[in-house]
């Protein structure tokens, strides 16, 4: 391979929502400095907003406050959030929103002007262009440089101080060695560690991006970062078949969730995320399966909305209406949950960072769904935490130099990537070890397979096979970059899977059906586990800290910084 | 769920290429889906084809009946084409410029 050496004042890894619009906060604060975004595709249609959106999912609409979504966040996630850091994202809710417009974004208005709502943080939208319109604006900008397709895999850290990242190029015998003087992480979050919904020719219609594999995770665990809330999983409740999203039908047209006699069930589970997920497991488990969106009886004019909305954001759905010869209208839409995901947008697993976004590695900053302890961030949350990153790299930045890395380290870190391009094929290749990666967590570690539940003893076992499976992984061959990126994929699947692993057995309590549904304490445990659940990998081991909740009065620093 | 493409079609732009979020679909001079059942089903190399060479269908796992999606673009408009197994061929108008109703 051929290595090349690159520096720059900020480097910023994934160039999806987050990404994106940190590098154009730095551009309009600091129009020096030096900024390269490093993205495994390009970053037109990358990550999560690839097909585009269905609406923007938070906003502060007339008569709210941030404060009161920092409210609704909490009581979603029972209590397991970070006050400062849901109210710092909240109060920039509605200026992403403008900035949004700004760029183009459709967003629909009442005759006023006034924007018109979905619910009660719901904007509505055409979201199918929104990444094209972020990628355009980050493209115009003089001192970004972007440089898609490369896979970004390990970080540079000296001592507690960022120094740089390593990455290989998915296409050329190129491997990268960047250093910079702030680092940001933004490479969303983790699917595919789990047997999704279809395993056959269609295993990759999942909800969550198959290619946003859990890299910054991975990264920050193996550097020795402090992670937060992983055992809080997101499980989504989908249409069955397309996995398109249900907010549509649910909010949009009021559809009711109903089981396969007709009854709401709804009202029954309750109505948070998980609650939803929960009531239609316990509804299939009874018997009273499958479980519907109740559509029927809605008007033609309301089927045609439906198929015009699917199409700007899960095109699939639309398509089976057409391919079936049934509009919603004539058929409910059945409804089923996914595998679960990491995803700290939805829920609040991720870094564990600070009110400025700094992770527990200096000179490290995280935003979007690879940030921790802020849930329910969606587009527009991404975008403001991209931001508040954004700004802080920058202000450290200018009191850090940036450090070098040792030519140690770059031969090292090119040596471990050669090898697998250069070892014989072992026994099992990639595919086979995935397969076998997604079995053991499907059964062991609450999957579908296993109506989302686990208890003490699967979780051993799951731990201990995923640890084969990493060793295993060490034998992998690849005949070119792509079949190299693949192994960098399923090995950082392994590492989050191994930490997930040690964050559900931690928390020894059920706070959250499905998400974390703990067979042996079915109950919730508020004397014992009202804190987070923190974790470091330290000489191979998880090692579990407990933090104290953090309330939005506080402005966080990290406690143990030297 | 996947893409075909149509190779007489294809004029080798190398667009769909540049766009996959997967980096699924290669260049031989033309393109080629290198990894069918990798894909997300995300649409972005079948918006993205200047010739209409890449298509999406769904697959039988997930209730696809053979039919093939792709899209054409004039202004603000963009079409949704199915060609269904029939030889029958419905459309469908999105105005870029319009929000979803819901
Ligand atoms: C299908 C879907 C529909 C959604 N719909 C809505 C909606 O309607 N409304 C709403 O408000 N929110 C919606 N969301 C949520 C919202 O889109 C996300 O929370 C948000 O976009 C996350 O931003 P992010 O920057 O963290 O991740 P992403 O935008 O996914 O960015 C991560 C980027 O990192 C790159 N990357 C990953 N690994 C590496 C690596 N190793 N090296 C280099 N680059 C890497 C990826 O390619 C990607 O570009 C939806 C999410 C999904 C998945
Ligand atoms: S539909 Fe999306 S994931 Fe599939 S090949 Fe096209 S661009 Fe890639
Ligand atoms: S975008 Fe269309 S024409 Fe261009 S390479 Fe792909 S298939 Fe061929």
């Amino acid at each position: 391979m051929e290595l090349q050496k690159l520096h720059t004042d900020v480097l910023i890894i994934g160039g999806g929502t987050a990404g994106c619009y940190a590098a154009l906060t730095i551009a309009e604060h600091a129009p020096d400095a030096r900024v390269l975004i490093c993205e495994k595709a390009n970053i037109r249609r990358s990550g999560c907003l690839a097909a585009g959106v269905n609406a923007l999912n938070a906003y502060i609409t007339e008569g709210r406050t941030p404060q009161d979504y920092v409210d609704h966040a909490r009581q979603d996630a029972a209590e397991i959030v970070r006050g400062d850091l849901l109210l710092t994202m909240s109060e920039q809710l509605n200026a992403m929103t403008a900035h949004l417009e700004r760029l183009g974004l459709v967003i629909l208005k009442d005759e006023k002007g006034n924007y018109v709502t979905r619910g009660k943080w719901n904007l509505k939208i055409n979201g199918e262009n929104i990444k094209p319109l972020l990628a355009d604006a980050v493209n115009r900008l003089e001192h970004v440089t972007v440089m898609d397709h490369v896979n970004m895999t390990d970080l540079s850290v000296s001592g507690d101080q960022i120094c740089g990242a390593f990455g290989c190029s998915v296409e050329k015998e190129i491997f990268y060695s960047i250093r910079a003087k702030a680092v940001i992480i933004c490479t969303g979050g983790a699917a595919g560690l789990y047997q999704p919904n279809h395993p056959g020719f269609s295993r990759h219609k999942m909800w969550y991006p198959p290619f946003n594999t859990g890299a910054g995770y991975a990264m920050g665990i193996r550097a020795g970062a402090e992670m937060t809330t992983l055992e809080m999983r997101f499980i989504a409740l989908r249409c069955k078949d397309t996995i398109a999203p249900t907010g549509t039908l649910a909010q949009g047209v009021g559809a009711k969730q109903v089981n396969a006699l007709g009854e709401v069930y709804e009202d029954k589970y309750g109505l948070t995320t998980s609650q939803r997920v929960h009531g239609t497991v316990m509804e299939d488990l009874s018997g009273r399966g499958p479980c519907y969106l109740k559509t029927e009886g809605i008007t033609p004019q309301q089927d045609s909305s439906l198929m015009k909305a699917y199409l700007n954001m899960a095109p699939a759905q639309t398509i089976k209406w057409l391919e079936s010869g049934k509009m919603p209208s004539q058929q409910n839409v059945e409804i089923e949950g996914t595998e679960p995901y990491i995803v700290g947008g939805h829920t609040a697993s991720g870094y564990w960072v600070d009110t400025n976004r700094e992770t527990t590695i200096h000179g490290l900053f995280a935003a979007g769904d690879v940030a921790g302890g802020c849930p329910q961030k969606y587009v527009t949350g991404a975008l403001a935490e991209g931001k508040i990153a954004a700004l802080s790299a920058l202000n450290y930045m200018r009191s850090h130099p940036a450090p070098e890395i040792s030519d140690a380290e770059i031969s090292e870190q090119m040596a471990s990537a050669e090898k697998f391009l250069h070892q014989k094929q072992a026994r099992f290749d990639c595919e086979q070890l995935e397969e076998a990666m997604q079995t053991v967590m499907d059964h062991y570690a609450g999957g579908i397979g296993a109506n989302y539940r686990y208890n003490e003893k699967q979780l051993a076992i799951a731990e201990e096979r995923i640890s084969q499976l990493e060793t295993l992984s060490d034998t992998l061959s690849a005949a070119n970059m792509h079949e190299l990126m693949r192994i960098y994929e399923l090995r950082e699947r392994l590492t989050v899977c191994k930490s997930l692993i040690g964050h559900l057995r931690a928390r020894k309590e059920t706070r959250w059906h499905c998400f974390a549904e703990h067979l042996d304490y079915p109950e919730r445990d508020d004397a014992n586990y009202l804190c987070y659940i923190n974790s470091k990998l330290e000489n191979g081991r998880i090692k579990i800290i407990r933090r104290r909740l953090v309330r939005e009065e506080e402005h966080y620093e990290h406690p143990d910084r030297p | 769920m996947s893409i075909l493409i149509d190779r007489e079609l294809c004029i080798g732009c190398g667009r769909c290429a540049e766009v996959c979020p997967g980096n699924l679909i290669q260049m031989d001079g033309k393109a080629l889906m290198k990894y069918p059942k990798d894909c997300w089903g995300c649409t972005s190399c079948v918006k993205e084809c200047p010739v209409n060479a890449v298509k999406f269908f769904l697959g039988a796992d997930i209730g696809g009946r053979g039919s093939l999606v792709y899209t054409k673009q004039r202004g603000d408009i963009l079409t949704w084409v199915m060609e269904c197994p029939d030889g029958s061929i419905k459309e469908i108008d999105i105005n870029r410029k319009e929000s979803n109703q819901y």
